[in-house]
């Protein structure tokens, strides 16, 4: 029998303190799309990692087509005919396309040939790219296509993919995956890592389960349901948010031709934000990463100041007033970047307590903290909200990012805030967890609170929103109700065509 | 007031030279920065050239064998900062100030003995005849060495950012570092070998005000040279050849001062002296703002340490 295209055997990776890989095995065969499925933590990119070259394992061993395989470095990997595509883009903002390509081949031709060649490249596989434009000016889809064109002009044998889709529209989405079935159908393999169990389905044809860096599980994805694929993934039943139907109640966040120009370079301007959330109503606001999602929370949370009158609470202006006295008034934030803004990285679980619950918890008297209650406070977080540490003492920097995200959002919710915005609320956590704090935000909508989720997400949305509406070059769509909306619809409406006037027109 | 006393190719021929010791320092601090490292030792750097250079002529009765030891401490001392910043992972911007103070003290220290002693003479390049040539004669083929030097290493530092692998890789270095990491690049190699080679650059640009410029040695006296080619950076916004312009422009300040007050204008010194720093504030002031951040290209991780993380 032909040996498989790579076989991993045993391989296991400690770090101090934890066992990322352990005794990991399995086969990718040529033409196969296999899936690498676990909730973060369960020590996919460590194993992408050795393929890669990056790191060393400790045991075990690798074969390529029978032969040894041990890359010391990517380089090494790139020779044997590993490509690799990564999650958090290894691009260079202020070079251009071709530059870039060139960055990640070992012995790129010279710029002007390199630039026809990705012309040529990005065609046949149906991502155009336009070698001469600067990345930092990109899209993030459009990001996307420079590391696989990157990767696919070096004719690799094994493509791996540390989720792909975590920032595409599902327009986009649609395009890669046209592109990676050309691929397969090219006699290419693709290890693919995602916790898009649907994407999984469609797409892979063999699926390795980890799950606190043991293999737990093999399965055929397409004979599997979403539903059993994330148990295995999660060793445990899935509980599936529930609610009871919306009674809506009154006016509580109103948001009207709110324009703010954005801080930074490469963020986007709001332009006549407009929006009303009601007590008891769960608003999803959908987009593609930096269309605007930042500067909207800022605007809300005070960061970014407005005309008064664009934000009303309950009727009361406060587009100018600052995040203190807003958070006075119950209306409170969880931004999306968990370190340096959602929470102080050194400093302990108690302090990152007290930043935003000084006020509303009554933790600050005459300018002195009471130390006691603030401890107090965080640890009623961290019981409600099973956040996984040592203790309130221990820096939000040690946390990891699924923990610290149960932490930043349970703080607020702990609050009893009549408006919650939350970024990005579930990013980066796990499967269970993520449930758990959707349920949160859903009770916290029941008990007659306003919330507005603003997520990438979409499939969060369409489980927490009452309403959606999609943010695209910093305007938001009409919100039109969740129900009755189809993928389609709110494909188009994240493009930037609304979907009220095609119905209408309809 | 009487400016038929200041002669526009004097004048032109003296800015060069006055330029040269700052374009040399600036342009191996650009690379630095172009790495994503931020060492504000260029003054300390500059002042321990100016005296291992000063000793080594004198002692050696050779301005070129200077120039090489020169050239040799600038490297040894910016390899300390190196090891503080990329091995030990201290912060550059105390490691580059302790570099500053510990240059002057060590240079102070060092030079103590060599004060009011005449360097051996650095020869201006011998064109023949062409020297002879009016205006052009004595701008274009009037100087020593290293004026010529400097052009030529600004010309070689910019084809090399921008045409060349390793330049490549430099840049993306100083970009994202930890993009440069994932794809499999040495990142503090590429920035200790950068540091080094500011050093050596600072160095020579040192030696050039000892040995050619004032020449001899007094304590102090790269008196902030150090520091307008670090500002200079910033102004020529990282590009090899703005920095040239630059250098030219602030070396250009500093001659027309001293002969505005030949020709007896009423302008204090001091303002002139100060124009250098304020024109770099207000570079600094556009800079900060991130829209003028990104069209002034400042290296993405300039300043930042690289932890490799896994």
């Amino acid at each position: 029998m032909k040996p498989p295209l790579l076989s991993i055997k045993g391989l296991t990776k400690v770090y101090p303190g934890v066992v990322a890989n352990s005794e990991v095995t399995f086969d990718i065969g040529d033409g196969e799309v296999h899936a690498l499925l676990g909730e973060n933590g369960a020590g996919k990119s460590t194993l992408v990692k050795a393929i890669y070259g990056l790191i060393t394992p400790n045991e075990g061993v690798m074969e390529w087509r029978g032969v040894p395989y041990a890359p010391t470095a990517p380089s090494e990997a790139r020779a044997t005919g590993v490509a690799m595509v990564f999650q958090h883009f290894s691009l260079f903002d202020a070079m251009d396309v071709a530059e870039n390509v060139a960055l990640g081949m070992d012995n790129p031709p010279p710029i002007r040939e390199l630039a026809a060649k990705i012309t040529e490249v990005s065609h046949n596989y149906g991502l155009p790219l336009d070698p001469s434009r600067m990345v930092g000016d990109l899209s993030a889809g459009e990001r996307q296509r420079v590391e696989i064109i990157r990767c696919l002009l070096q004719n690799p044998q094994l493509l791996i993919m540390d989720e792909p889709t975590s920032v595409l529209t599902p327009q986009e989405v649609e395009i890669l995956f046209r592109t990676l079935r050309q691929l397969r159908s090219e006699g290419k393999s693709i290890l693919y890592i995602s916790h898009k169990l649907e994407e999984i389905r469609s797409l892979c044809e063999n699926a390795t389960v980890l799950r606190l860096g043991k293999v737990v599980g093999r399965a055929d994805p397409r004979e599997e349901s979403a539903r059993s694929l994330a148990e295995m993934m999660v060793g445990q039943s899935l509980h599936t948010p529930s609610r009871a139907p919306a009674q809506p109640g009154k006016l509580l966040l109103e948001v009207t031709d709110l324009s703010v120009t954005s801080p930074s370079a490469f963020g986007t301007s709001l332009r006549d934000v407009t929006f009303a959330v009601r007590a008891g109503e769960v608003l999803g606001i959908g987009g593609v990463a930096g269309n605007g999602q930042d500067e909207l929370l800022g605007a809300l949370s005070g960061e970014l100041r407005t005309a008064p009158d664009a934000i009303r609470m309950a009727g009361d202006p406060v587009g100018a007033t600052g995040p203190t006295a807003r958070r006075a008034l119950g209306l409170l934030c969880a931004p999306e970047e968990r370190l340096g803004h959602a929470a102080a990285p050194d400093m302990s679980l108690t302090e990152n307590a007290l930043l935003t619950g000084a006020y509303r918890e009554k933790l600050v008297r005459n300018g002195f903290i009471g130390w006691s209650k603030a401890r107090d406070f965080a640890e009623k977080i961290i019981l409600r909200f099973d956040v996984r540490t040592p203790g309130a003492h221990v820096a939000a920097r040690a946390l990891s990012g699924g923990n610290l995200q149960k932490f930043v959002i349970g703080r607020e919710i702990m609050q009893r805030p009549s408006v919650l915005i939350v970024n990005q609320p579930t990013w980066g956590v796990d499967a269970s967890a993520a449930a758990a704090i959707r349920q949160a935000l859903l009770d916290l909508a029941q008990a007659g609170a306003a919330v507005v989720v603003i997520s990438q997400d979409l499939d969060e949305l369409m489980e927490v929103a009452d309403n959606f509406a999609a943010l695209n070059g910093g305007r938001l769509s009409a919100p039109r109700p969740v129900q009755g909306l189809t993928m389609d619809q709110i494909g188009l409406m994240l493009g930037g065509a609304e979907g009220g006037e095609t119905d209408a027109a309809a | 007031m009487d400016f038929s006393s200041i002669n526009p190719v004097t004048l032109i021929a003296m800015l060069m030279v006055a330029a040269t010791p700052i374009l040399l320092a600036a342009i191996g601090e650009l690379v630095v920065e172009k790495a994503g490292v931020l060492n504000l030792g260029v003054e300390g750097m500059m002042i321990t050239g100016a005296v291992s250079g000063f000793a080594v002529a004198v002692n050696t009765g050779s301005p070129l064998f200077g120039m090489l030891a020169a050239i040799l401490a600038g490297a040894a001392v910016s390899f300390i900062f190196a090891v503080l910043t990329q091995i030990l992972m201290a912060n550059q911007v105390a490691s580059g100030l302790a570099l500053t103070l510990f240059g002057l003290g060590f240079s102070a220290l060092m030079g103590q003995s060599y004060t009011g002693i005449v360097p051996p003479r650095t020869p201006k390049l011998d064109f023949g005849p062409l020297s002879d040539l009016p205006v052009v004669g004595r701008i274009i083929f009037g100087h020593d060495i290293l004026v010529y030097v400097s052009i030529l290493l600004v010309a070689a530092v910019w084809y090399w950012l921008n045409y060349t692998r390793s330049g490549r890789i430099l840049r993306a270095v100083g970009e994202n570092h930890d993009s440069a990491h994932a794809l499999g690049y040495q990142v503090k190699k590429v920035r200790i070998l950068a540091i080094m080679f500011g050093g050596a650059c600072a160095g020579l640009g040192g030696a050039y005000l000892s040995l050619v410029r004032v020449p001899q040695w007094t304590e102090g006296m790269t008196a902030g040279a150090g520091w307008i080619a670090l500002a200079l950076v910033v102004f020529a916004s990282w590009k090899p050849w703005r920095a040239l312009l630059g250098a030219y422009l602030f070396g250009g300040i500093t001659v027309l001062q001293l002969n505005l007050q030949a020709a007896g204008v009423r302008i204090p010194a001091e303002y002139l002296a100060m124009s250098p720093y304020i024109i770099t504030i207000l570079v600094l002031v556009v800079m900060s703002s991130n829209r003028g951040r990104r069209s002034l290209s400042a290296p993405g991780s300039l300043g930042r340490s690289f932890h490799a993380a896994g």
